[in-house]
């Protein structure tokens, strides 16, 4: 089996470094930097995945300004504001996880690492009770949606279209759908990088995967400091 | 997998003295189901591109055979949908995307910069199995009814119209587009962060350059159709709106999404092609490249302007007569980078000690086909003939002139050049050379006639037609067969070659590059120890120059 002789291969050739150390590089270093790297091409990748949808959203949005004014205004901003502080609060966390590997807090590690993971619960929790309001309220895309006679902000004689509310809705639950799809990846990665971390697997020289596990959660934390604003607070202020 | 078959002495002196390499370390199946050797993953890729090759070549020939005749006689309309729409997807998607970059390329990044493997070897091996469950969703969605959108799924037609598999071949080009990026990923950390000592970018093998710009096309565009594929799959299934008219939403957008990654995906396939032509060509004239720095740079402005020119393929569906005199200049401007390197492949060979061998008349192809090929692009980015050979046999001449007279002419010859250091084993000269010309002639045979049945207003996408295109579009199905019969001879004789052929010595094109100063096959981990690089790439000269002390001088 290769996975299995590489490993004897490895053992052979570094036998007394860090059995982390993967056979195909020379140093620590090159391995750490080579990750780090991969992890962010991997988030351009996933920048210009989520940017498609953003550049639907804002055309759309531009398009059919009041009528995704009025489906905003559906939905609930203090849920999504609690949210979004939520999420800040888990960053940092995480920021404090990869602290406590670098100075060898194993405890504080895990503690952060399962905090991490209770914000990322509490995220799609909330973000469960947002979509079950949702589906009560018939604003789901689809054969029973409705959205009749809802005024358009600061245009109490006018309507929305509903088709038009449609598509914010359709967006809407396209775009946070992904989003909710990625913390739970990353919850599963957390579940993961804890397990790591109780089994004493990270030290201060070693700790990439910590690294590139936050690197991640940020990346989908910002993709949420996004989505906020864009989707839940147009025209808020009328 | 004839190539893990455990080979017996039965040709003793030739089998007996064989080295330890990457093939016959281990041998059996999961050896390499479960590799992470980058050599043998490329080899898993070589058999399942050929495989979905053949799929996609045998819908040509249907198609072709279709037209050999005015009447639709072989095949109902709905069915040649199917095959026009199958033979796209598969091509493009499954052979052509993967081809250079998931075979060769895989092959050879780690080699030519003295690396022991790419950066993420579990994460090449996952690339694998994702094109393998997307081959296997495209293969279903074929057997069990197909799908007739033309390979461009356009909307309403995909999303609200049309009665095949659209979800389940969208969802499959969706897995396989992970496997594409996941390989980009690869080659762009393994070239930045791998490198052997010595090993300056400025000494990298253009095939290098070709390949990092094209990863940076598969991680910035591939995750663009991703997504509009999600959309397009929502739509279908829940009607959303977002594609519809009916409903407010805007097919254009579809068309804007698709072709963002949808044209610089033809740079995908064309710029690791361009990177091969550099070796082949440097090595097959004995010189250094011509304006090395010039060609490397021209790969990534490739790259960089191939994400400006997409709605070039919209100029007839309703964009803004600004926005399309914007991406006619900017198509036009793709034009610069790529004839510099045209011209400097040119001017390498010029004066150099030419050899014909089969690598370098696939060369000589690649030069004169892409260059007809990119000339008659620049004939479709001008707004005006644009509207006058719009969805006709031109354009379906001048992008098969690019993919299959650049890209896969570009494939065969690298395959030839490096296929001694992939198998160890040299493939029959005589044959090779002959045939690199049946392909070459097949190929103008069956595409040369469709510039003119466009132009003179055939349309693509029908499978009938007026008599009077007839001597045309049989010429073109002879020429088909031809073309089907060249592509056949290398698989014969390269398989052939496996077993009979002579053992290859480590350089036998007394080649360049670090990939050559390793034993044929190479060991699992390529290099004894660690290469440092003293040299530039290409050093021809310095390869050829008479050793001087080694001649004794009679005084």
């Amino acid at each position: 089996m290769p996975d299995s002789s590489a490993t004897a291969i490895a053992g052979e050739a570094h036998g007394e470094h860090n059995p982390a150390l993967l056979h195909h590089f020379a140093t620590e270093e090159q391995q750490r930097d080579s990750s780090n790297l991969g992890m962010w091409i991997f988030l351009a990748t996933e920048v210009m995945f989520f940017g498609g949808l953003f550049c639907a959203y804002l055309i759309y949005r531009g398009w059919y300004f009041g009528d995704f004014a009025a489906a905003s205004t559906s939905i609930d901003a203090a849920l999504g504001g609690a949210n979004t502080a939520v999420l800040i609060c888990s960053s940092l966390t995480v920021v404090l996880a990869i602290w406590a590997a670098q100075t060898s807090q194993r405890g504080l590690l895990l503690v952060m690492l399962a905090l991490t993971m209770l914000f990322g619960c509490t995220f799609l929790g909330i973000k469960g009770l947002e979509y079950k309001d949702k589906f009560e309220e018939h604003h789901v895309p689809g054969a029973s949606f409705s959205f009749d006679r809802v005024q358009i902000p600061g245009h109490p004689d006018q309507y929305a279209n509903p088709q038009h509310a449609q598509i914010f809705f359709a967006l809407y639950f396209i775009m946070t759908g992904l989003h909710a799809l990625h913390m739970i990846i990353g919850l599963g990665l957390f579940a993961w990088l804890f397990w790591m971390a109780w089994k004493g697997r990270f030290t201060p020289e070693y700790h990439t995967p910590l690294e590139i596990g936050g690197l991640y959660w940020h990346f989908v934390d910002i993709v949420w400091i996004y989505l906020f604003p864009l989707l839940y607070l147009i025209d808020r202020h009328r | 997998m004839a190539t893990a078959t455990p080979q017996p002495a039965a040709q003793p002196g030739v089998q007996a003295i064989e080295r330890e390499n990457y093939l016959n370390k281990h041998y059996g199946v999961p050896s390499w189901l479960f590799t992470t050797d980058h050599k043998r993953i490329a080899l898993l890729y070589l058999m399942s591109i050929t495989f979905f090759f053949f799929i996609g070549g045998f819908f040509a020939l249907l198609i072709r055979l279709e037209l050999l005749t005015p009447a639709g006689d072989l095949v109902q309309a709905d069915t040649y949908n199917k095959l026009f729409t199958q033979h796209g997807q598969v091509m493009v998607f499954f052979f052509l995307i993967p081809s250079i970059p998931a075979v060769l390329g895989n092959f050879l990044v780690p080699m030519m910069i003295g690396a022991k493997d790419l950066a993420f070897p579990r994460i090449n091996l996952l690339s694998w199995y994702l094109y393998i469950i997307g081959g296997i969703m495209m293969l279903h969605c074929m057997l069990t009814g197909g799908v007739d959108t033309g390979w461009t799924f356009y909307v309403p037609f995909s999303t609200a119209f049309s009665n095949t598999k659209v979800i389940e071949a969208g969802l499959a080009i969706f897995v396989a587009g992970f496997s594409s990026i996941l390989t980009g990923l690869n080659f762009i950390v393994t070239i930045h962060r791998m490198r052997a000592p010595g090993m300056t970018w400025s000494r990298l093998p253009l095939f290098i350059w070709a390949h990092y710009a094209t990863s940076i096309i598969q991680i910035l565009g591939t995750p663009v159709i991703a997504i509009t594929l999600v959309l397009v799959v929502a739509e279908r299934a829940l009607h959303l709106g977002i594609f519809d008219p009916k409903l407010g939403g805007d097919p254009l957008l579809f068309q804007h999404l698709f072709w963002f990654y949808s044209h610089p995906a033809v740079y995908i396939m064309i710029l690791p092609s361009m990177g091969i032509m550099s070796e082949i060509i440097a090595c097959f004239s004995r010189k250094r490249i011509f304006g090395y720095t010039f060609v490397a740079l021209s790969s990534i402005s490739i790259a960089v302007f191939g994400f400006v020119v997409w709605a070039h393929h919209m100029f007839v569906a309703g964009i803004s007569v600004y926005a399309a005199l914007v991406f006619s200049i900017l198509s036009y401007a793709v034009a610069v980078p790529s004839a510099v390197k045209v011209f400097n492949w040119t001017a390498t060979l010029y004066k150099g000690s030419i050899r014909y061998d089969a690598p370098m008349l696939y060369a000589f192809g690649f030069l004169g086909l892409f260059t007809i090929g990119g000339l008659t692009g620049l004939f479709l980015a001008a707004l005006g003939i644009d509207m006058h050979v719009h969805d006709t046999y031109f354009v379906i001449a001048h992008f098969h002139y690019i993919m299959v007279g650049g890209a896969l002419m570009g494939y065969l010859g690298g395959m030839h050049f490096w296929w001694p250091k992939i198998s160890g084993k040299l493939y029959p000269e005589g044959w090779a050379r002959l045939a690199a010309l049946i392909v070459f002639i097949g190929f103008n045979l069956t595409f040369f006639p469709q510039f003119i049945l466009g132009y003179v207003g055939m349309p693509r996408r029908y499978y009938q037609y007026p008599q009077e295109f007839q001597v045309l579009n049989v010429l073109s199905t002879a020429g088909a067969t031809v073309l089907g019969i060249g592509y056949l001879l290398p698989m014969i004789y390269f398989l052939w070659s496996m077993r009979y052929g002579k053992p290859a010595p480590d350089n036998p094109w007394n080649a360049a590059g670090l990939e050559w100063k390793t034993q044929s096959p190479p060991t699992t981990y390529n290099f004894e120890e660690e290469p440092v690089v003293t040299w530039e790439a290409y050093n021809y000269e310095e390869l050829d120059a008479p050793q001087k002390q080694e001649v004794p001088v009679a005084r």
